[in-house]
This record gives C-alpha cells, structure tokens and sequence, in this order.
C-alpha cells in the first residue's frame, strides 16, 4: 500500500516537477505532483455511504497511511460528516486491535 | 426515543490456543443474553486474525461476533463475564441501532430526492453541490 499522501490522489497533471520533492521521495515513479489538483470530493458521498463499519478494516486502511495517524480530511477530501464517522470507526477498530495505533 | 429495542454488535477475541472453545464460549454467551431476556440476531466466528498490536502476548486472535437486541442490561451481564474469563483477551461493544436508523433515514430521503427531483426544477437543480465545490476550493 502506498502512503505517501500525494501518491493517493489519482489523476491530476503531474504539474511541477520539484525538484527537492524528488530528492525527498527516491522510491515514488512518480516525481513532482506536489501542488497536484486535489480531488476534493468525499468519496463515502458519493458511494452513498450510510454506515461505516469498524470491521471493515480493508475499506479503513485506506485512511490509515503506515504511521498509523487518521488520514486528514485535506488529504482525503472526506466531508465532514464522513470524516467523523471514519474517525469513530477506526478508533474502535483500533481498540479490538484490528488496526494499530502505532507504527513504528 | 423510542422504547424499542436496542441493538449491539459485541465483538471479542479469544486466546487462539483455545480454538476449540471458541464455539462453546460463544454459545455461553449467547445463553447469558437469553438468559437475560435478550435475544442474540447473529453468533459469527469471524475467523482468526493477526492482532494489529500484541494482547497479553498474544499476536493473534481469533475474532467472534455477536449482535444482540434487548433492553441493555444483559449487555452489563454479559461484558462482567467477559472480564472474568482469561480466554477472551479483548472485547468491544457498540450500541448500533441509533446508527442504523440514521443510516435508513439518510436513505430514505436520498430516494425520495431523487423520486421528486425530474419534475422539481427540470435540469439545474445543482446548486446544492456546485456550491460545495466552490466552498471546497475555497478553503
């Protein structure tokens, strides 16, 4: 699973090729991409998401990038209703121990 | 609210070396709730897992759940014996039935939306989103 937050977004030019965003990340194909245009929809909306649940850990990984910390809601694009109903559900599938807390 | 029923999911790892028992312990449990007046709706053994984070020195459990309907006393029952038993190395119990009924009428008036939304306004009838957009690209 890929974690860096800007190898998430799909499409979007590649737009500026920095260099120092290159120097950064050795390992993404992917160089520049940095200031990319955010695909700022919440996609729980437009999946029609009602209910997230904290068993689904494969649809939850996706918001836990390898540190282990809650995806942002800048980065994710999650509104904000879906934000807080994601953020609940991971911190109960954390306690069960279906995801970490920490990575490290 | 309502009087109706509560609903709960209980979700409860069990010592993987007691395989064997996980059956017996959920039909136990499931016996405390009828005993109780609940009434459980489902009894699933998730399966084994790898613990994200290890539990008493275990790194893997197997997963058991378990949704009950009743008045939220057997829930009290229920997680005491939990907490006495050495086997089950973590539980978790979530009321749901607040949830769902959100989630139905969430639902419910998205259809109907949809249902009234042709003979409303005919075809721009995107104000509502267009303007998320604009508020979205905003921030």
């Amino acid at each position: 699973m890929s974690t860096n937050y800007e190898d998430r977004q799909r499409g979007g030019g590649g737009g500026y090729d920095n260099d120092d965003d290159q120097d950064r990340r050795p390992m993404g194909g992917r160089g520049g991409g940095r200031r990319m245009h955010r695909r700022r929809v919440c996609r729980f909306c437009i999946d029609k998401v009602d209910l997230i649940d904290f068993k689904d850990v494969r649809l939850l990984m996706n918001y836990l990038p390898e540190r282990g910390k809650i995806l942002p809601r800048r980065i994710s694009g999650s509104c904000a209703t879906h934000q807080r109903m994601l953020a609940e559900a991971i911190k109960r599938a954390r306690n069960i121990a279906l995801l970490p807390y920490t990575t490290d | 609210m309502s009087n109706n029923k509560r609903q709960y999911e209980v979700v409860f790892i069990v010592d993987p070396t007691a395989d064997e028992e996980v059956s017996r312990l959920s039909e136990a449990f499931a016996q405390i709730i009828t005993d109780q007046g609940g009434t459980v709706t489902k009894n699933e053994v998730m399966g084994k897992h790898k613990l994200a984070y290890e539990i008493l020195h275990h790194k893997d459990g197997t997963f058991v759940l378990l949704e009950i309907e009743g008045s939220g006393r057997e829930i009290a029952e229920l997680e005491r014996r939990m907490r006495v038993n050495d086997r089950v190395l973590r539980y978790i119990t979530v009321r749901v039935d607040e949830d769902r009924r959100r989630a139905e009428k969430l639902k419910d008036r998205r259809a109907r939306k949809v249902a009234k939304r042709p003979e409303r306004h005919g075809g721009p009838s995107r104000r509502g989103p267009a303007m998320e957009f604009a508020v979205a690209s905003d921030e």
